[in-house]
């Protein structure tokens, strides 16, 4: 394997992102450290999406459901942890294995009446279902319905460094990532990963071949569920917080944006893809030009559209396609 | 009589007012390649639907080496060594030449619920792989991606995949389409010894392979078979003549 240009840009990205924290030190930018926790996060969920989404064709459009199950879990575990004693709902190993289990049964579930509609109806039924766990969490007073919940603590890792240190948050994090990244790279290559890119490009012909392609797509929502319900439970630690808005549909929406931002069906796109989504949003809601009494930034997203809209139309690859040309596969 | 590799008995399939295969019945034996010509449109397309599990047939049974199978989804029919070309090229666009019959070895070669290991790095898969691509003259550009490939060539890629699955019978549905008259002699020299040991059922426009080819021919008309025989027979007989032959070519 030569080293392309894609390659040489990836690890120029991962020594940036394991140098960020000690130079944002430098110059007190704990702000940065924050931003970009979020962006590595919400990368875990674009990387576990692009999981169904690019490999496999599967355009899931509620998988924000995931997000929402695994920090309803951290949320939930902290609370009666505090406040009915229940101290192992507070373990982080254990609000880990229980997100794996919530995820994996929601995905199966979903995944399975989901995966026998297709195109469009899929979905469809995929947000349906999105929005009916948004409805229940909505409905869950005892975990402040719609407002949501504060978190008296993040999660107790013994063992590990305290996770309440946002550096620490931030490198556990970035270690999530690189495992899914690398995770997802093996699967890829795999005899796996070639079924599911054969069901994406023709699932006829993988039936035709003897392949029981319903399996084999199967076992793969229910892995980006699970991959999914981790960014969860990362995401209710770095915010503290949780609330329905997690899972909402436009949340699933943004992830997909990501994805096609950063270049689908690649392993490292959705890397790309999530910390531009997220620094284009800061940089342009921060602008502090006024024009005729409105604030340019209140109303980031207009400039936001169109610049999605040009990358879309003129990269089609996304970032990634920049970074290496199209034609020589992956 | 031994039993037939495939048999369709009393096959009825409509698509609203239009019945597309009319209680059709018929066979393909041991070391034979049975030829289904008719005119567009005669339910040819359907008929190979139904017998893959494609299309669920509104009436009749379909038998696989004397097994009921008209229910069968198609995966498990390919597990029992029905394997099928398609008319309109369907090959894996984004892979390789290598990686697309390396797909078709590793669809019978046990599951695929292996996440770890590079899949072209397996000389199981490797090795058979390249020896369809060897038999059907298709090696020298196994590197290539699909899409480089002529459309001759996405045929023959069509049938290595096909083979590469090791079936126990080939439903062909027009290999010949748009192939150059060198690809289709190549392509009747592939299939004529290759019936012995894997019976063919050939679907195809391409009168003069047909006829070279085929031990047995069916003429199906409006979703009827109106005539069955050696080719010799079905070149003389007149019905076939006045609704399909014609008097150009045959």
């Amino acid at each position: 394997m030569s080293m392309n240009r894609a390659t040489a840009a990836n690890m120029v990205l991962i020594a940036l992102l394991l140098a960020l924290p000690p130079l944002a030190g430098l110059m007190d930018g704990e702000f940065y450290i924050i931003l970009v926790s979020r962006a590595l996060i919400l990368a875990i969920a674009a990387v576990s999406l692009n999981f169904i989404l690019g490999f496999g064709g599967m355009v899931s459009f509620g998988q924000a459901a995931f997000i929402g199950i695994g920090a309803y879990v951290v949320g939930a575990g902290t609370m009666h942890a505090f406040e009915d004693g229940i101290e192992w709902l507070g373990n982080g190993y254990t609000q880990l294995a229980l997100t794996v289990l919530f995820s994996a049964v929601a995905a199966t579930v979903i995944g399975a009446i989901s995966l026998r509609t297709k195109g469009v109806y899929f979905i469809m039924i995929t947000l349906a279902f999105g929005q009916m766990l948004y409805f229940v969490a909505v409905g869950l007073e005892i975990y402040g319905g719609d407002d949501g919940l504060s978190l008296y603590q993040r999660s107790e890792m013994p063992g590990l460094p305290d996770l309440s240190d946002d550096r620490v948050l931030y490198y556990f994090s970035l270690g999530v990532l690189l495992l899914f990244l690398y995770l997802s790279h093996r699967v890829l290559h795999s005899r796996f990963g070639k079924v599911l890119t054969g069901c994406r490009l023709n699932e006829q012909r993988m039936a035709a071949l003897g392949f029981p392609t319903y399996r084999y797509r199967l076992v793969a929502f229910v892995i980006a569920g699970v991959m999914t319900g981790i960014a969860g439970f990362l995401l209710a630690n770095q915010t503290d917080f949780i609330s329905p808005a997690m899972m909402h549909w436009t949340r699933s929406g943004d992830l997909i944006i990501m994805i096609v931002l950063g270049g689908i069906g690649t392993v490292f796109g959705p890397v790309y893809g999530a910390l531009a989504f997220l620094l284009l949003e800061e940089f342009l809601s921060g602008i502090p030009v006024t024009i005729a009494g409105y604030r340019i930034g209140e109303y980031w997203q207009l400039i936001f559209g169109p610049v999605l809209i040009l990358i879309i139309l003129y990269a089609r690859g996304g970032i990634y396609g920049f970074l290496q040309p199209r034609s020589n596969g992956k | 009589m031994t039993t037939p590799v495939l048999e369709a008995r009393q096959l009825i399939k409509r698509f609203g007012g239009l019945v597309a295969t009319d209680n059709l019945s018929m066979t393909v034996n041991p070391g034979e390649l049975h030829a289904v010509i008719g005119p567009n449109g005669a339910g040819k397309t359907t008929l190979i639907g139904q017998l893959t599990g494609a299309i669920r047939p509104d009436g009749g049974d379909i038998f696989l080496h004397g097994r009921r199978i008209t229910h069968m989804p198609t995966f498990r029919r390919s597990r029992l060594g029905l394997a099928r070309s398609f008319q309109i090229t369907s090959v894996f666009s984004e892979m390789t030449v290598l990686e697309n019959v390396a797909l078709a070895v590793q669809a019978h070669s046990g599951h695929s619920f292996r996440f770890w290991k590079p899949a072209l790095r397996d000389p199981a898969l490797r090795e058979a792989a390249e020896q369809a691509l060897d038999f059907i003259g298709l090696a020298p550009r196994r590197d290539e991606q699909v899409g480089n490939l002529s459309h001759g060539e996405q045929r023959q890629l069509e049938m290595a995949m096909a083979l590469a699955t090791k079936p126990r019978i080939l439903l062909l549905d027009e290999p010949m389409a748009g192939m150059s008259q060198e690809e289709t002699a190549r392509m009747v020299a592939i299939l004529g010894p290759l019936k012995k040991s894997v019976p063919i059922l050939l679907i195809e426009h391409d009168m003069d392979a047909v006829f070279a080819l085929a031990d047995r021919i069916s003429v199906l008309v409006y979703g009827r078979i109106i005539a069955s025989g050696s080719p010799d027979a079905i070149r003389i007989n007149p019905e076939v003549k006045a609704a399909y032959l014609g008097d150009d070519d045959a």
